[in-house]
């Protein structure tokens, strides 16, 4: 093997958002040496953009709320298809890992009795997002980051993991770059955690950073670890949609959780025409109710803006197709109204909505407080990712653990908002704390130097192939341009074999890709790597949507538009066959205990 | 169709030039989308650092047309495109390579500030008890990006490059929110005083008027922590009382 700069580690944890800085803390409790690995600095990972809050059923604005309604919320978001171990555990956990984060010095917004305040989000039956007005991302990142780097954690800062290294069935290392000299880097582990985060690079209209490439899908991937839930990807329905260089940013929920309503362009709320069965009986049904609930009205039910993501992003799929957009390809989401309502209507906006107010303000030259915005459905969450036991997190892959967007399971078919950053901090926790006791029982594993070599070899094609080759960055686009047309929201059969003729495709000009310059901090070598893990994802949530022939969640396809009582039986898992090919098949969902049952019966 | 044209700084810790551009621009792009469309479609190995593009990582600091700024919350029109707009990096930090720079200083500093401790907790459950009131100010101090946007502007760090001496305006910020974190129990005040370098700021007040983030960094963190110090230090009754201390 070649002389590499070689780290060694009892845990590495890859990813350092919300999930792997919790993770790489709670291994190092553990009294293990960990390593943990980002591709950009700390502290700007993904978790750092979130907004409305973290869901914990603290109960400290509506006593009515226990962590069974939570499990029961998130059981019917999910459409049943959750792991519902970890949708126990996550409601049961979330309260005390948030007051976990304030012991650390997080800050969230108080009741008027100094306790952690609340908000309401859809899908959530009583305000339960604890948050610090729309930067609630930033303050858990920061938390965990000033409180992490005093726990002995070997940060490598801006280098990315390539490929996972194994010893027989279980995961030894990890092979990557680091991006300031294009140096590479080998670690050796005992025990790996993937939080990676998401996907969303694989479409052209997402509110994800750069960062969304699939690099920890496809690294378990190619692992030999199981994926499931490919098919279910979380389409935001409010994201920006002009002007054309913000398409994509995320207009936060929390907008319509203070008043703002959704309207076509003959000025009709929509949402009222269209509420699912399941949510009848929780969804206001005229406008005055609505307005009572965002009031805080105890007595009120939510206005059907605030229905599972999933289903508003639908509607405003229809009334587009129906003709009855705004200009630019989306809906009306109206704030400004409530001046009807509020005597200081714009103060209040500013107050309740400041990031939202300057975010229009400055990229799109629109008062909130006076004019609609223009939004529509934007890619934003991953549900699908590595399967995990719902205990220890631990992959289909021994030593292999995952945690955060990465991983699969608690969401189901859909998550709710506020679920992803209590999952990280849940799940994050169990998969240091599981990864340290493995690292502890187990040996370091044998490296082996040639297949280290061989990646190293592929890791450096594109520069072979030069300047004069194709860029990535136009296969990148291609992808992204295909994807949200074939593989959107809206799914049929027809193109999403379409989709997979055109993956083949450009996996065939990916392998010709070349970049000029010299490795030092060079974008293009980046993207032409990650453009293979891009392109595998692509494969499996194209793949799984083909088979799963119904709709549920954030899985609609217009030919087989219903719910089947019998595809709610299965998880689809993906994984690497023998021969190398894409291997698809349906795991049962094992059955739930009676008292897990009887919860959510009592919650219906 | 309107062309702009952009001088973008090459190089790397050796050297660098400013290198020109012209790209096509359009309705609502920001400086970040410009640089993005010159690495895709004439300059693969550009380097740049972003991440979310909606002004909330602080990772796209640069100086353009001089000024520091997040690229991605510069739209175009605020800026006069009839001419060359420059794109520099921040020119406080060592250079890596065209915009990035070595910003690893401002991790080394942060780590050398008191961390955290909290009180033990009000309620039996283990939980604080804070009024709205009371922490709004440090929420101010928390609203931070990392961006380094006021370190890049401070005379104290930028021209006289005293990074030994002084944390810099950013690390004023944080010191302030621990310091005024109702439920915090360490003091900070000595080490501001002496390994911080409070002393070298003079008050010029540049690191507000660059912070995206809008954080008064002068009047709300920096002047009270300066006070702290005065009374803490220089009081004659808190002095006589420092000395019979163990
Ligand atoms: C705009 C926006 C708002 C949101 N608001 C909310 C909200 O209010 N509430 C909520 O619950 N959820 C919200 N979400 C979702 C939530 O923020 C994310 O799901 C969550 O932060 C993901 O965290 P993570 O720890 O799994 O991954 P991330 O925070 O994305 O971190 C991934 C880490 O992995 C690293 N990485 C990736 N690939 C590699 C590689 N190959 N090698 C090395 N390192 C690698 C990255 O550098 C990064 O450090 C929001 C999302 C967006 C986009
Ligand atoms: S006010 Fe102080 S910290 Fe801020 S730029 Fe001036 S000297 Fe530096
Ligand atoms: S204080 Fe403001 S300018 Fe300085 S790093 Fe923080 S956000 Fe940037
Ligand atoms: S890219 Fe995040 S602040 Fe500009």
């Amino acid at each position: 093997m070649a002389d590499y700069q070689t780290h060694e580690h009892d845990v590495l944890v890859i990813g350092a958002g919300g999930a792997g800085l919790r993770a790489a803390i709670e291994a190092s409790a553990g009294g293990v040496s960990v390593g943990l690995v980002c591709k950009s600095l700390l502290g700007k990972a993904h978790t750092v953009m979130a907004e409305g809050g973290l869901a914990a059923a603290l109960a400290n604005v509506d006593d009515r709320d226990n962590w069974k309604v939570h499990f029961a919320d998130t059981m019917r978001g999910g459409q049943y298809l959750n792991n519902w171990r970890m949708a126990q555990l996550h409601a049961q956990e979330a309260p005390a890992r948030a007051h976990e984060l304030e012991g650390w010095g997080a800050m969230f917004d108080r009741t008027p009795d100094g306790r952690i305040l609340q908000r309401n989000f859809g899908g959530h039956r009583y305000p339960r997002l604890a948050h610090v007005g729309y930067r609630t991302g930033l303050e858990m990142i920061r938390t965990l980051q000033d409180h992490g780097i005093h726990q002995g954690i070997d940060v490598h800062m801006e280098c990315t993991v390539v490929r996972l290294l194994k010893d027989g069935d279980r995961v030894v290392g990890a092979f990557g770059y680091e991006r300031e000299r294009g140096r590479f880097k080998l670690f050796k582990a005992k025990a790996i955690v993937l939080a990676t985060g998401g996907i969303g690079r694989a479409y052209k209209i997402t509110s994800n950073s750069w960062e969304y490439t699939a690099d920890g899908h496809a690294l378990a991937y190619e692992a030999g670890a199981d994926l499931q839930d490919m098919e279910f990807i979380q389409f935001h329905p409010t994201g920006m949609v002009w002007p054309p260089s913000v398409r994509g940013i995320l207009v936060t929920e929390g907008v319509r959780g203070e008043g703002g309503i959704l309207k076509n362009s003959e000025g009709r709320r929509f949402m009222f025409d269209d509420i699912p069965d399941n949510y009848k009986s929780q969804t206001a049904d005229n406008a005055e109710e609505g307005w009572r609930y965002v009031t805080g009205d105890k007595a009120a039910r939510r206005p059907p803006e605030l229905l599972t993501r999933d289903h508003v992003a639908r509607c405003i799929m229809r009334e587009v197709k129906a003709g009855r957009g705004s200009p630019h390809g989306g809906v009306y989401l109206d704030i400004a109204w409530i001046k009807e309502k509020l005597p200081n209507a714009a103060e209040h906006i500013k107050k309740k909505l400041p990031s939202m107010y300057h975010q229009f303000k400055q990229l799109a030259d629109l008062d909130i407080t006076k004019e609609p915005m223009e939004i529509g459905p934007t890619t934003h969450y991953v549900m699908g990712g590595v399967r995990v036991d719902g205990d220890s997190q631990m992959s289909t892959v021994s030593g292999l653990f995952a945690a955060g967007e990465v991983a699969a399971g608690l969401h189901g078919a859909n998550r709710l908002g506020g679920n992803s950053l209590s999952d990280l901090i849940v799940f994050g926790k169990r998969a240091g704390e599981f990864a340290a006791t493995y690292a502890k029982a187990n040996r370091q594993g044998t490296v082996d130097g040639r297949q280290v070599d061989d990646i190293a070899k592929w890791a450096l094609e594109p520069f072979e192939r030069g300047a004069a080759a194709e860029g990535p960055y136009q296969v990148q686009y291609a992808l992204q341009d295909m994807m949200q047309e074939l593989v959107g929201i809206v799914r049929t059969e027809a193109e999403m074999q379409k989709a997979l003729d055109g993956l083949r495709e450009l996996k065939a000009r990916a392998v010709k890709v070349g970049v000029g310059g010299h490795r030092e901090y060079n974008p293009g070598w980046h993207s032409s790597l990650d453009l293979f893990n891009l392109l595998a994802i692509s494969e499996a949530v194209a793949r799984s949507a083909l088979e799963r022939r119904e709709s549920r969640g954030g899985h609609f396809r217009e030919d087989y538009p219903n719910k089947d009582a019998k595809a709610g039986t299965f998880n689809l898992v993906v994984r690497k066959g023998r021969d190398g090919e894409m291997e698809l098949v349906q795991a049962p969902i094992s059955e739930m205990p009676q008292e897990l049952k009887d919860i959510i019966e009592a919650n219906k | 169709m309107t062309m702009a044209t952009f001088q973008i700084w090459r190089g790397d810790a050796k050297g660098g030039a400013l290198k020109d551009y012209t790209t096509k621009v359009s309705d609502g792009m920001v400086v970040l989308d410009a640089v993005h469309q010159i690495q895709a479609e004439q300059a693969n190995d550009l380097a740049v650092r972003w991440n979310c593009k909606a002004g909330k990582c602080g990772s796209c600091s640069a100086e353009v047309n001089g000024h520091p700024r997040l690229m991605c919350m510069t739209r175009l029109n605020q800026i006069d495109i009839t001419k060359p707009v420059t794109i520099e990096p921040m020119r406080t930090f060592p250079s890596i390579k065209d915009l990035v720079t070595d910003v690893s200083w401002n991790f080394r500093a942060k780590k050398t500030i008191t961390r955290f401790k909290p009180r033990t907790p009000d309620a039996p459950d283990g939980t604080w008890r804070m009024q709205q009131v009371d922490i709004e100010r440090v929420q101010e101090f928390r609203k931070c990006i990392e961006c380094f946007l006021c370190q890049d502007v401070c005379h104290v760090l930028r021209d006289h490059q005293l990074f030994d001496e002084f944390a810099g305006p950013r690390h004023m910020v944080y010191a302030a929110a621990l310091e005024m974190n109702p439920i915090d129990t360490e003091d900070r005040v000595s080490d501001l005083k002496k390994a911080h370098g409070i002393g070298y700021c003079n008050i010029t007040k540049c690191c507000t008027k660059v912070c995206p983030e809008s954080i008064t960094i002068t009047d709300n963190a920096i002047i009270p922590l300066k006070e702290r110090v005065v009374d803490q230090f220089y009081d004659p009754v808190r002095k006589l009382f420092r000395m019979f201390q163990p």
